[in-house]
């Protein structure tokens, strides 16, 4: 072997160099995402004001959450769960509905189609709290109240965003509205990409429609889009939550629009129970954690 | 009755078969474009039509007032707009750049250079793809301060150049670089940061879009930053900026409303440009998306 054969194969075996190039990244990431999380889990069993150290409580943050908590109980957490399973898992299902029809289409309409199911993904924030206020006006002149006057369907008009009625199934609409996000765009991916020998050798072993179709030579074949997607739809769901309070104000009217990431508002930033909203962020990263590990469960490599 | 012969993705022309499909897809479509036109719309109507009653969805006198009346209420607030804006376009530059610099640099890393600890690094990158950033907001508040940042640019730049998804499409994309480039550039005697820039960089641009797209959405809307690590007004965004006009005005007062629908398109606009002219990219970076 020649001695620059060696070095290269050295080099494509072993490279120090690579430290270098993952330094800048991994240094940003340790401080401002993994620090962050090791450091939500130690706080979590502290009691802790922002002000003077925090002191070692062990389990009672916890053991107040799951007892002592009304609010937690009684309308966070199911608020939550309900929210979680409509956007993120039907929203996860309506992603691939849609990005399953528009694999159907020709490219021109496709495209378009996309862009405008995709666009309010992209409405975070403000223009998201501007428009579904305006939307949602209490008064005669929303635009709801309106157009439901109108047709008849109700009388008088509704003060939606303090109806404690209304409050989270609006929330849960709007996060559904703004759910064809980047999972939604992976799966369209995945779909345009799947070899179309497949279908026409299912076929041919006696598929029969389009159904059959989806459920055993798609999705099987996808497998990696649809975990990627799912993980991104669970964590745009719940970063999407913070919209309840932009609406309505933290706390929201009645708690009926309070989901897990505006209780750790609450208590971080209103009232300043660091070490109790520590221990609500660890609940959210755990539930999160559940969806992920069941959607692995579904779509990962090891069947 | 004929056999079924698997049907065709991405079809050329279109078919009858069709028909079907655009009758279940464009109600949807459509529900979902009306409020984007909305905001299109509202953003443009002089003070009648904003409250016109009934409530009028379509703009029939387009005026630019309440962009005028934007600018007039930075004026009396002390601070001038520009300077949000400026804030805003200098942050979002630096965090985009330094973004897709260190993530291109460790996505070629961690895809074509073997070095210790790199499955373990990919593997806590993938698991943080489900990071939640609301979750963790006070301890990242701690961090910042530990680092002397508030108040100061570097809270509103450092805290967002990490996006666990932008390395993972970029990292996924150099994975189909083929490793024959690399080694017939390691023959002529080239370095790693001249492979880095002559052959990873120039094959990824897609990726590169798609990640600068992801990034530019996080920060250009980014409430977070300014509202929690900075107090010195002059060093806040313009999507702080923008969020206190519409709350603190409520949308129903007569010069409120107007102001935020105006906030809100030039918010909501750069976003969508940018996904418009950049939008062939992701939809090639995406094809290789796939979690394994």
């Amino acid at each position: 072997m020649s001695p620059v054969k060696t070095k290269v194969g050295q080099r494509m075996h072993s490279n120090k160099n690579g430290y270098v190039f993952v330094a800048p990244y991994a240094i940003l990431f340790i401080l401002f995402i993994l620090a962050p999380v090791i450091m939500a889990v130690v706080l979590s069993f502290t009691n802790f004001n922002a002000i003077q150290w925090p002191s070692f409580v062990g389990f009672l943050n916890y053991i107040n959450l799951i007892t002592g908590d009304d609010v937690f109980m009684k309308y966070v957490l199911p608020n939550t769960v309900k929210y979680a399973l409509i956007v993120g898992v039907g929203g996860y299902v309506l992603a691939f509905l849609l990005a399953w029809g528009l694999s159907n289409l020709t490219k021109g309409p496709r495209t378009v189609f996309a862009l405008i199911l995709y666009s309010p993904s992209m409405t975070t924030g403000v223009a998201m709290a501007v428009l579904w206020k305006i939307m949602f006006t209490g008064d005669q002149t929303g635009y709801l109240n309106s157009w439901l006057m109108d047709i008849g369907a109700i009388n008088e008009p509704i003060i939606w965003l303090t109806n404690t009625n209304f409050l989270l199934p609006i929330i849960i609409i709007i996060g559904l509205w703004s759910s064809m996000g980047v999972g939604f765009l992976s799966i369209l991916a995945g779909l345009l990409n799947v070899d179309e020998a497949l279908y026409e050798a299912a076929a041919i072993d006696g598929v029969k429609n389009r159904f059959q179709e989806m459920i055993y030579v798609t999705i099987p074949s996808m497998k990696p889009q649809m975990l990627f997607a799912a993980v991104m739809q669970i964590v745009g769901a719940f970063q999407n939550g913070m919209i309840s309070t932009l609406l309505a104000g933290n706390p929201t009217p009645g708690y009926a629009g309070q989901l897990i990431v505006n209780h750790i508002e609450d208590y971080g930033f209103i009232r300043y129970e660091m070490g109790y909203a520590a221990a609500v962020s660890v609940v959210l990263l755990l539930i999160v954690q559940i969806f992920s590990s069941v959607s692995t469960k579904l779509f990962g490599d090891n069947d | 009755m004929a056999a079924y012969r698997g049907h065709r993705t991405n079809p050329d022309k279109f078919e009858k078969s069709q028909i079907k499909i655009y009758l279940l897809i464009l109600p949807m479509v459509l529900l979902t474009g009306l409020p984007i036109v909305f905001i299109i719309f509202h953003a443009f109507k002089p003070m009648e039509e904003l409250f016109a009653f009934p409530p009028k969805f379509i703009t029939t006198n387009p005026t630019l007032d309440n962009f005028r009346k934007l600018i007039k209420a930075s004026r009396s607030a002390g601070i001038p707009i520009s300077k949000y804006v400026f804030n805003s376009i200098f942050i979002t530059a630096v965090v985009v750049f330094g973004s897709l610099l260190f993530s291109t640099m460790a996505a070629y890393a961690l895809s074509k250079l073997k070095f210790k600890g790199r499955n373990v690094m990919m593997q806590i990158n993938q698991i943080a793809l489900m990071f939640v950033s609301v979750a963790v907001m006070i301890p990242r508040y701690l961090v910042v301060n530990k680092l002397g940042m508030i108040d100061t640019y570097w809270a509103e730049i450092l805290p967002l150049i990490a996006l666990p998804v932008g390395l993972f499409l970029v990292k996924q994309f150099v994975d189909q670089v083929p490793d024959s480039l690399i080694e017939a550039a390691y023959m002529d005697g080239a370095k790693e940061w001249q492979i880095y820039l002559k052959v990873i960089i120039p094959l990824i641009k897609p990726a590169i879009a798609t990640a600068a797209i992801l990034v530019f959405q996080q920060v250009w809307t980014n409430l977070e930053t300014s509202n929690y690590y900075i107090n010195d007004d002059s060093l806040k965004s313009l999507a702080f900026y923008m969020n206190t006009l519409t709350s603190t005005t409520t949308t129903n007062t007569v010069a409120g409303q107007g102001v935020a629908a105006a906030a809100s398109l030039i918010m909501f606009l750069p976003n969508l440009i940018l996904f418009c002219i950049l939008q062939k990219n992701v939809m090639n970076t995406m094809a290789h998306s796939g979690i394994k």
